[in-house]
């Protein structure tokens, strides 16, 4: 099976509070963040890699999975670490934020998907600096393939995918035929989340995403990387939606400290009437 | 035209909740654009959805009710949506995990720009400038959509619930747009719904909501609390990552995004993109061991105790007071 991952970088989401808006509120302020991966395409790659091994030997890789980004230079840092965790090859497709916007990242990545011509795309069901949680969509619409959005379980069928998404209220389960584009969410990278054809039904990963080793973070200097400009992905770089400005949320004033329960269930039912 | 379409979401041929935050939206820009708005219902035996949708003051309630949309999926639905949405200038629903899947795929067919989650809409003269939390919660920003259609979806928790006009909209058929390839390659397996006697996360009065610290107690210590206090169950991403509770009870910014009068934050640190799915909350409780956790900083009242005793203490006490 081949699988093309879509990654982004995006701020830290742990250590958002780096993200700074300029009094004038034009923009983000991008100097001075901590890059990482979006952590739901992390997950992504993830379940592509679990889909194209026998989870007993995770150093073959049954298929090829390419990552793909869309962003500067030092965007490649991200690729050449998903390299290091299994990922075949990479691609940089030249582009910076603010100059795309999610109907133009998928009508690109359409061509890439020509090109490639992947069995499957998996990504984030969203990234966490626009969370916007559109490019999937976008993109099976694009193609006209089938998606399975917002996955919890992933597994190989022959010629299909059967794929449990968690919504409102339950699971739905839904069988795509290859080939079809996926969106993960978080319980995606569980043990018993994601099963290729090779690997057995009892076999159970480490939870959450697999870490490189030195020697794979070296060999992946190695392997291909390459970097396309947009514009031969996307004749049309117009966008759909623009941004204005930006405004910090207003900060929410600590409350007290209660000394019991007791002292807690009094304030909530006579200071608060909450109860 | 700058008319609205408002895409309602329909369950057990009943109109969910979702569908009346859309609505309010679609009231606010239809007055902005000189407009009127209509509700298209989608599915299998929705005659009853379709009724409700009739009182919700809308100029006509479009209805798409064919066996081949029995099951939801996008591929089977986004055509017809999109077909109807053609004639107006906005579609939109709710940033349910429905209205995300759907809304995205139907901007697709359109060519529309798409603003979802928004948590407001600005009227600057005839043009809509959508507010969206973004960056976990860290930043809004604000967007406007340069297509001649417009897709959005709102934010549940920010736009309050329309209530019936006692209108009685003319409902109006609508042929289903046969499905393309990707259907065709679409199978609809099952849906396991996860019976609950509890309210929605979304739109219950009380929310209380589990960490990590609580590990595998998390349903014994917590189930106890919500039943008493008659609330939906939450979780942070922590624990819901961790495998204590399922992924639909996240609440988060990447999760559901919730607003109730009352919330309860039980070993719960506190992420940002944590608080962004539950700050707007009126009143918040927090309980945590570390006095110096993040929580503790949005709270209005906050216990640094062991959940394990003051959980059960608090149930017990809630227990009387809801009796005197």
């Amino acid at each position: 099976m081949k699988i093309l991952v879509a990654l982004k970088r995006v701020a830290d989401p742990d250590n958002a509070n780096k993200v700074k808006i300029p009094a004038s509120g034009a923009t983000i302020e991008t100097t001075g963040l901590e890059w990482k991966p979006n952590p739901f395409d992390e997950y992504a790659l993830e379940a592509a890699l679990r889909l194209t091994e026998n989870g007993q030997t995770p150093k073959v890789r049954a298929g090829e999975v390419v990552v793909v980004t869309f962003g500067p230079k030092e965007t490649e840092t991200t690729l050449r670490a998903a390299l290091a965790t299994g990922a075949d090859r990479a691609i940089r497709v030249e582009a910076t934020d603010d100059k795309l916007d999610g109907a133009l990242v998928a009508r690109a990545l359409k061509t890439l998907v020509e090109r490639e011509k992947p069995d499957v795309v998996v990504m984030g069901k969203q990234a966490v600096d626009g969370d916007s949680n559109q490019v999937g969509q976008i993109l099976a619409e694009l193609l006209d393939w089938p998606m399975a959005t917002f996955a919890a379980t992933v597994k190989e069928e022959a010629g299909a995918l059967l794929v449990g998404r968690e919504v409102d209220g339950g699971v739905i389960t839904l069988r795509v035929k290859l080939p079809a584009i996926v969106t993960v969410d978080l319980r995606i990278v569980a043990p018993t989340s994601v099963y290729s054809s090779k690997t057995a039904p009892t076999f159970k990963y480490n939870d959450g995403v697999r870490f490189a080793a030195l020697p794979a973070i070296m060999a992946a200097k190695k392997k291909p990387l390459v970097a396309v400009p947009l514009a031969e992905l996307a004749a049309d770089q117009s966008l759909q939606v623009t941004y204005h400005s930006f405004q910090a949320p207003p900060a929410r004033k600590a409350g007290i400290k209660v000394k019991d329960v007791t002292e807690l269930v009094n304030r909530l039912k006579t200071e608060a009437k909450a109860l | 035209m700058a008319n609205v379409l408002v895409v309602a979401e329909a369950a057990d041929g009943k109109l969910k909740k979702t569908t009346h935050s859309a609505i309010t939206f679609a009231q606010k820009a239809a007055q902005a654009l000189g407009g009127t708005f209509s509700i298209l219902v989608v599915g299998d035996s929705v005659a009853a959805a379709a009724e409700e949708a009739r009182a919700l003051g809308a100029d006509k309630v479009l209805v798409a009710d064919d066996p081949s949309l029995e099951d939801y999926v996008a591929e089977r639905y986004a055509p017809t949506v999109a077909e109807v949405g053609k004639g107006y200038a906005v579609v939109v629903g709710t940033a349910s995990a429905y209205g995300k899947d759907l809304l995205a795929r139907v901007a697709g067919r359109l060519g529309a720009g798409y603003a979802s989650d928004i948590s407001d809409v600005i009227i600057e003269g005839s043009t809509l400038k959508y507010k969206r939390p973004m960056f976990a919660g860290n930043a809004f920003g604000f967007c406007t959509i340069g297509t001649p259609i417009q897709v959005v979806s709102v934010r549940q928790s920010a736009f309050t619930a329309a209530e019936p006009t006692g209108s009685a909209s003319p409902i109006e058929k609508v042929a289903v747009v046969a499905a393309g390839a990707a259907a065709s390659r679409i199978e609809f397996v099952s849906f396991d719904q996860v019976k609950s006697e509890r309210p929605e996360l979304a739109e219950a009065k009380v929310v209380v909501s589990g960490g990590r610290a609580l590990k595998e107690r998390f349903n014994e210590l917590l189930d106890p609390l919500a039943d008493t206090l008659g609330a939906a169950l939450g979780a942070s991403r922590a624990a819901c990552d961790a495998g204590y509770a399922p992924s639909d009870l996240q609440v988060g910014q990447t999760g559901k995004v919730v607003a109730p009068p009352l919330y309860f934050a039980v070993g719960i640190s506190g992420a940002i993109q944590h608080l962004a799915g539950m700050k707007n909350s009126k009143v918040i409780v927090a309980i945590n061991k570390d006095a110096d956790a993040p929580i503790f900083q949005v709270a209005d009242y906050g216990l640094v105790a062991d959940l394990f005793q003051a959980v059960p203490e608090l149930v017990k006490q809630l227990q009387v007071a809801k009796a005197s």
